[in-house]
């Protein structure tokens, strides 16, 4: 029992190594703010688009979708981050992450949407352009608000568990929570960072999980 | 009655793929007129209404509102022409994640550019004049299916529109609503406007409208005055059709 708590609690570990995870935390949350907020409104961007049914348009947006919810991000970003320099695109850790991870949840997040876009029936479209907003109009006024409390349920769900991927970040030097924690673990000889991460991580995402589980309980909006 | 025609519909065509919807339709409905178009299900008679507004695209054929051809001109032009061709669905399509006076309100804001308190007046006139002022802070799911349709009702007569078309406009109702939305139907006819409406409702035809056009096969087979129609039809199919109905 000693051992256990010296490997995974050590106090002065702890002690030494805390601002090194909080300073990861700080890394993490920018990146994850920013690859929600890219990623979301990328995604609802690419679902509006698809709505006006331009077929080499969305040919473009449907193999893009496709082909980013297919791929581990892992491979995308070792690929920018080691490959790129060598055809002459040098880009920073962080910014290779935030640009893998917010390309996929754009990808994930147009699915959502264009669901969400599909299941607005076709009067509510049709009242709207009956009565002169057209297309466009009728898209932002009509459907585009009915789309988004559809989609929301699953996109917190999705938002969730691609922003979790910022631990990749510790795969090519991004120094967010899990890399802090390595490097504070490989110094220290100790499991205890480890164990910071863990609680770090769960003091970010556990609220997200609560807000997920309220949004999937409450109904869309009065029932007909 | 003033004959100057209100909506005038020329030669219209509407194929689907191998299948010819309506087969060069002529209809001309005067200022003030009420339309009452019959017909069985599959006679091209919603479609014809559908095309009035281009929601459904006529493969051939004029429709000129107010001397104005809707076919011609760009896609602004259309919009603008669709705010004077006001139209009531069978399923109400009220948008539902707005309160029954955004409703009203949304197209004169967005598409007649007027400000809010010019709509929000205007729209509270013509809950009104359906009968649906108190429910004007309501959302659209607390309302009944009569409640609803007169709403959006409202929501077209807000945009001072030239001409209404009426698809089935109870037929989606329980039978002690339809009673309501006719009331409305009729106020809207003794004010003045000029109607075109498609509906099963043969006893509201012979009380409110002008002329009664019945429509089988995608070709208009007999118009007439409600006497004329529902007394003397002339024509085979017109008499098989009301026996059917009444019967």
């Amino acid at each position: 029992m000693d051992r256990f708590l010296q490997t995974f609690f050590n106090p002065v570990v702890m002690a030494q190594y805390t601002p090194d995870i909080i300073a990861g935390v700080w890394v993490t949350l920018q990146i994850a703010a920013a690859v929600i907020v890219a990623g979301i409104l990328g995604g609802l961007a690419l679902a509006c688009l698809r709505s006006y049914r331009i077929r080499a348009l969305n040919f473009f947006i449907i193999c893009y979708a496709d082909i980013f919810r297919a791929l581990p991000p892992l491979v995308v970003i070792l690929i920018l981050y080691f490959g790129f320099p060598s055809i002459g695109i040098q880009l920073s850790g962080p910014m290779v992450l935030f640009i893998v991870l917010a390309a996929t949840l754009a990808a994930f997040a147009e699915e959502i949407f264009w669901a969400g876009f599909s299941s607005v029936e076709k009067g509510q479209w049709e009242a709207g352009i009956a009565t002169g907003l057209g297309f466009t109009r009728t898209l932002a006024y009509v459907a585009l608000p009915q789309a988004v409390r559809l989609a929301i349920p699953p996109l917190v769900n999705r938002v969730l568990a691609i922003t979790k991927m910022t631990a990749l970040g510790s795969a090519i030097g991004v120094s967010e929570i899990l890399s802090s924690a390595t490097t504070a673990q490989s110094f220290s000889g100790s499991a205890t960072p480890l164990t910071m991460s863990v609680v770090a991580y769960l003091v970010i995402f556990l609220p997200m999980v609560v807000v997920a589980r309220w949004l999937e309980s409450r109904t869309a909006w009065k029932k007909r | 009655m003033a004959n100057r025609p209100m909506l005038e519909i020329v030669s219209l065509e509407k194929r689907f793929g191998p299948n010819t919807i309506l087969k060069k339709i002529d209809l001309k409905v005067a200022e003030g007129e009420l339309v009452f178009v019959i017909g069985p299900s599959g006679s091209g008679k919603s479609t014809m209404l559908r095309c009035c507004n281009r929601l459904e695209e006529p493969t051939s054929g004029d429709i000129i509102v107010d001397g104005r051809n809707i076919m011609a001109g760009t896609r602004r032009d259309l919009d603008r022409m669709r705010l004077q061709i006001g139209m009531v669905f069978q399923g109400f399509h009220l948008y539902p994640h707005m309160t029954v006076l955004k409703n009203v309100t949304l197209a004169q804001r967005k598409a007649l550019k007027r400000t809010k308190a010019e709509a929000d007046a205007r729209a509270i006139d013509m809950l009104e004049q359906v009968g649906m002022a108190h429910k004007a802070d309501a959302y659209p799911g607390e309302l009944s299916g009569g409640q609803q349709q007169r709403v959006a009702i409202a929501r077209s007569l807000a945009l001072d529109p030239k001409v209404m078309l009426f698809d089935e406009p109870t037929s989606a109702l329980d039978p002690e609503l339809v009673g309501s939305v006719l009331k409305v139907m009729k106020d809207l006819k003794s004010k003045g406007m000029t109607m075109v409406v498609v509906s099963h409702e043969m006893g509201f035809a012979r009380e409110t409208a002008d002329r009664v056009v019945f429509m089988d096969g995608g070709v208009v087979v007999e118009q007439g005055t409600p006497d004329e129609i529902f007394g003397a039809p002339k024509a085979e199919r017109t008499r098989a059709f009301l026996s059917r109905v009444s019967g």
